[in-house]
């Protein structure tokens, strides 16, 4: 090789290529990690007394108890699943209008906003906000719960059902159209085709999620399996809470391996 | 081609057989039966009375919720900064421990099909069923209440999300680049360091951004079950009934939200 390139080591182009946006991010996330690190407050000595309790949970899994609490985990189990079937077909059944008047090239400027507007409510709440008022006003219980998990649906659903609507291919329309169809026929024969698999994907993968949601929105009362797992934790009752962690993976598992063969199917 | 005779003795097209249209329909009425007698089953134990006055609740909830009061936000900055620390360092810890994770689950670099991939891929999948939550609830109990709970929560969440993504991207790599690499007589180490991180490091800062933004939202409600932030301030103002606080909570939480949103989409813009 030449004599210039010798004593030099190659080496690779730096992610970042402007040096001083690079120097001043490298500079800025220092910082920040000193004053967040600095202004953390732990309380160590009840760490470490929590590190017994945490290797007895670990030992917990070795061992999972689903005997002595097994009427209480079956009914939340019950209650979750009834509950993540229904919101799932309500919250899908009512995106349908919401996602068709939230596409700009289907759906008048009014409606559009309006649609808009019920997404955007709809998704930007945590759910297990949205459960703590649900509860309120629906008391305790899984209808709490499963009116939450509708709503979260509704927000998720609709919105990408409209990006999907509102990237369709116009010449099917067109000619569509063009055969004299009325509007209603053109839904059908146009549009539907166009959406449909990706849509029933998008709900069973939503089927997934809202299970995995309603083990969380029982700890404020909205039913299902997480006021069981709430209550196993404050007893202690470490071999309950592994059970029910275990079966609740075992699920969401099933259910993803599940999915995952019925959108290779649509596909 | 599935046909219908019309009464002018033509043949007339048709979407499906007799026999699919009676099957499809048959399976409706399953799908319709399962969700009724799923509602039937929820609703066993529901006192309907207090769900038809759920419209008088829903408008004396926010009778109470006005005004907002808006004093209460000076006592909101400090657990908002706790809120964003328990995203931040959670997302950190969360890439730290998720990128061997997904090293070892991808087939292109993990160093054992038979046994570090299944185990790999077990640890991302039970990070992932767990909603936060559920870890902080774990936590809180175990090392009692505060921002460690919170940080540990979202970084055991983020594990499964970040391996996953990553392990995906590193499994659609161009392995052209890696068989360059490799045929320059590098080691292990040095084909992961030049063939593999250069491919996949916009998919990782785009993925890490993403994460951060999600996690900003879910350590807002981290604190209903003890793991700090906000959530800890807004579980005690509904625990009080201070309905005008929760309001305000609720449009600190928003605001949060937003802009962790807007961030995170100018920052992935920026990088892809």
């Amino acid at each position: 090789m030449s004599a210039t390139t010798t004593g030099r080591r190659w080496r690779p182009p730096p992610f970042i290529a402007n040096p001083w946006l690079r120097l001043a991010l490298y500079g800025g996330v220092a910082l920040y990690l000193a004053l967040a690190l600095g202004t953390l407050q732990v309380n160590w000595g009840r760490v470490a007394e929590g590190l017994v309790r945490g290797w007895a949970f670990v030992a917990a899994f070795g061992s999972p108890d689903f005997t002595s609490r097994w009427a209480e985990i079956q009914e939340g189990m019950i209650e979750s699943l009834t509950m993540t079937v229904v919101s799932t077909v309500l919250g899908v059944a009512l995106s349908l209008p919401v996602g068709l008047g939230a596409a700009r090239n289907l759906a008048p400027l009014p409606v559009y906003l309006v649609c808009r507007f019920i997404i955007a409510a709809s998704r930007s709440f945590p759910e297990i906000i949205v459960a703590i008022l649900f509860v309120k006003m629906f008391g305790f219980g899984p209808l709490a719960g499963m009116v939450t998990l509708a709503f979260a649906t509704i927000g998720f659903m609709a919105k990408l059902l409209a990006e999907d609507l509102e990237d369709i291919d116009e010449a099917q329309v067109e000619a569509i159209r063009a055969a004299g169809a009325s509007w209603p026929q053109m839904m059908v024969y146009a549009v539907q085709p166009q959406v449909l698999p990706r849509f029933i994907g998008l709900s069973v993968y939503r089927l997934d999620i809202n299970f995995r949601e309603s083990a969380v929105i029982g700890i404020v009362g909205a039913g299902g399996i997480g006021a069981t797992l709430n209550t196993s934790f404050d007893r202690y009752e470490f071999g309950t809470s592994a059970a029910i962690l275990i079966l609740i993976i075992a699920i969401v598992m099933a259910a993803e391996y599940a999915s995952g063969i019925i959108r290779k199917r649509l596909q | 081609m599935p046909t219908i005779p019309l009464p002018s003795g033509h043949l007339a097209w048709r979407r499906r057989t007799p026999r699919a249209v009676l099957l499809r329909w048959f399976g409706w009425l399953l799908g319709v039966l399962l969700v009724v007698q799923c509602w039937e089953i929820m609703n066993a134990d529901t006192i309907w009375e207090f769900v038809y006055d759920a419209p008088t609740q829903a408008g004396d909830l926010l009778g109470r919720m006005w005004p907002p009061r808006w004093s209460v936000l000076e006592k909101l900055w400090w657990p908002l900064w706790d809120t964003l620390n328990m995203a931040t360092l959670g997302t950190a810890l969360g890439v730290v421990l998720g990128v061997p994770v997904a090293f070892l689950a991808a087939r292109t670099t993990t160093p054992s099909l038979a046994i570090a991939r299944p185990i790999a891929l077990l640890v991302i999948v039970s990070s992932r069923s767990i909603n936060s939550l559920i870890w902080a609830l774990l936590l809180v109990t175990v090392m009692g209440p505060g921002v460690l709970a919170g940080i540990i929560a979202i970084a055991l969440r983020s594990i499964g999300f970040i391996g996953k993504l990553l392990y995906e991207a590193l499994e659609e790599t161009d392995p052209k680049q890696i068989e360059a690499i490799t045929a320059t007589g590098a080691s292990g180490a040095q084909r992961i360091a030049y063939g593999f991180v250069p491919q996949i490091m916009p998919t990782f800062a785009g993925i890490s951004v993403y994460r951060w933004d999600i996690n900003i939202r879910e350590s807002t409600v981290l604190g209903l079950v003890g793991a700090g932030g906000i959530g800890l301030q807004l579980n005690a103002s509904v625990s009080r009934l201070a309905w005008p606080e929760v309001t305000v909570m609720f449009v600190a939480i928003l605001c949060t939200v937003a802009v962790s949103e807007w961030v995170s989409a100018r920052v992935r813009a920026a990088i892809i």
